[in-house]
């Protein structure tokens, strides 16, 4: 089990500087996402736009402000789960916590931040008759390990770039790499659609265009994709991974089973140190509400600061806390 | 006044009369009618999640940009009449016209 003083759900912008806040006051901070990569929004939907409220940046891209906020707390040493998304809090006979994931990581803390944002980031999942029921058996909606598709037969589905570049990334790996998309050409990188065209000419992989995947079967494991064209012809193909990639959306998932008081799929907080009704559990950023809430990067900063100082009791329960600024000690790293 | 119907997840439909001239999105006059739509990116077409299907009325529209294009390419249950309701403007092309939600809750 992973012992730690505050346990972070959700690794966007807000949780990320919570562990500098926290660091401040000597708090160890481990993070959990569900995605498999930090940042949140920024680095899933907009890496590349440029933010210009970030106070002292006049402008910077959200994948740079990613990239300096993990730099700003590298000293405080986090640790992560990344690619797992919270399930469970149970509550311990002293108060403290253990969250659990989806793949049975736990986390014994003695303060939970909730900073999920607008909640967990899920795939976006075709109509395809037993797909749920192939999940983790041959079927998966994001490519973890590529190495574990060496030798097989995969079909891939969407039209996007990430359909695209898997395709061409996986022709030199699997043992047949297939693309149904139900459209007849790409508008993603105009590059990759290009390589995929190509790569289809050569006969390295198989292109299935104006089609989509209808159904999948198989004994315990998948074995065999039909697909249904446009003009409703049927084709049966053996595979045995199925990836379809159609992006993903915020979905506010567990959380919302907590006993925590919700509005409108946000969290309700006390605005003094952004405490949930819930001891010991805080919320920061996108995911919390209250009178005059804005959704800005800018205002979860500020909530990590409060939150950070109301949470320094539950982890020294019998240390006074005084106010000092940075540049009093410099940064005390661990 | 503009008046164009929006049919619910559900299949309840009703029909919305908008002032002419009021230069909104499809998306902001749905948010702002109270309807469950997420727009996560709030109109940039990043997010796919205002998600629409034209049942009527699309001969009228004005085509679909690249950028709009590229987001409904993510779309596992996007066809040939679906747009993303933060791209279209609510003018007089919008009259008559008939909307599904498609983006989930
Ligand atoms: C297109 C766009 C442009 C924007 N521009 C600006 C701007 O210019 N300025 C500005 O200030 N703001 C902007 N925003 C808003 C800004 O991105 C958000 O305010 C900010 O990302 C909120 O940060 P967060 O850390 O609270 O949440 P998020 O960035 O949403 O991160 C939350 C993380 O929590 C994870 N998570 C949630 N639930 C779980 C769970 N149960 N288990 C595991 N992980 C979980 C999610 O996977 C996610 O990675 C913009 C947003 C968008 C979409
Ligand atoms: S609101 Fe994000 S694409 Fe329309």
């Amino acid at each position: 089990m992973i012992t730690t003083d505050m346990c972070i759900i959700g690794a966007g912008p807000v949780g990320l500087f919570a562990v500098f806040e926290a660091g401040l006051l000597k708090m160890r901070c481990h993070l959990i996402d569900a995605l498999p990569q930090v940042g949140g929004q920024l680095s899933e939907i907009y890496p590349q736009k440029p933010i210009y409220d970030i106070p002292g940046y006049p402008e910077v891209k959200a994948q740079e402000l990613v990239d300096n906020l993990m730099e700003q707390i590298n000293p405080f040493h986090p640790t992560f789960t990344l690619g797992e998304r919270v399930e469970s809090l149970d509550r311990q006979a002293d108060g403290s916590l253990i969250v659990k994931t989806n793949e049975g990581t736990a986390v014994h803390c003695q303060v939970v931040v909730i900073a999920g944002g607008l909640g967990c980031f899920e795939p976006r999942k075709p109509e395809i008759e037993n797909l749920e029921a192939f999940e983790g058996k041959g079927v998966a909606y994001m490519v973890k390990n590529p190495e574990s598709l060496r030798g097989r037969r995969v079909v891939l589905a969407g039209g996007g770039d990430s359909a695209l570049d898997w395709t061409v990334f996986l022709a030199n790996i699997a043992q047949e790499v297939t693309l149904v998309h139900r459209g007849d050409s790409f508008r993603g990188a105009p590059d990759s659609a290009e390589k995929v065209f190509e790569l289809a000419k050569q006969g390295r992989i198989r292109l299935i265009l104006q089609s989509n995947i209808t159904k999948i079967d198989g004994t315990g494991h998948l074995q065999e994709v039909t697909i249904t064209a446009k003009d409703k012809s049927v084709t049966q193909l053996e595979a045995d991974n199925l990836i379809p990639l159609f992006g993903l959306t915020p979905k506010l998932g567990p959380i919302a089973d907590w006993g925590l008081q919700i509005d409108k799929s946000a969290i309700n907080v006390n605005t003094t140190d952004y405490s949930t009704n819930v001891e010991r559990i805080y919320a920061i950023g996108d995911i919390n509400t209250y009178p005059g809430k804005l959704k800005l990067i800018l205002c979860g900063f500020h909530e990590a600061a409060l939150m950070c100082q109301s949470a320094f009791k539950f982890v020294y329960p019998n240390q006074k806390l005084s106010f000092k600024y940075t540049t009093v000690n410099g940064i005390p790293t661990f | 006044m503009i008046s164009f119907t929006i049919e619910d997840r559900d299949g309840s439909r009703q029909t919305l009369e908008i002032p002419e001239g009021i230069n909104l999105s499809l998306m902001e006059v749905l948010k702002a009618s109270e309807y469950n739509i997420l727009a996560t990116c709030g109109g940039m077409a990043l997010c796919a999640t205002c998600h629409v299907q034209v049942l009527e009325g699309e001969e009228a529209l004005p085509s679909a940009n690249d950028a709009e294009l590229d987001m409904l390419d993510t779309l596992p249950d996007a066809d040939s009449a679906s747009r993303l309701a933060c791209q279209l403007r609510v003018n007089e092309n919008l009259e008559g016209a008939v909307f599904r939600i498609r983006g989930s809750e």
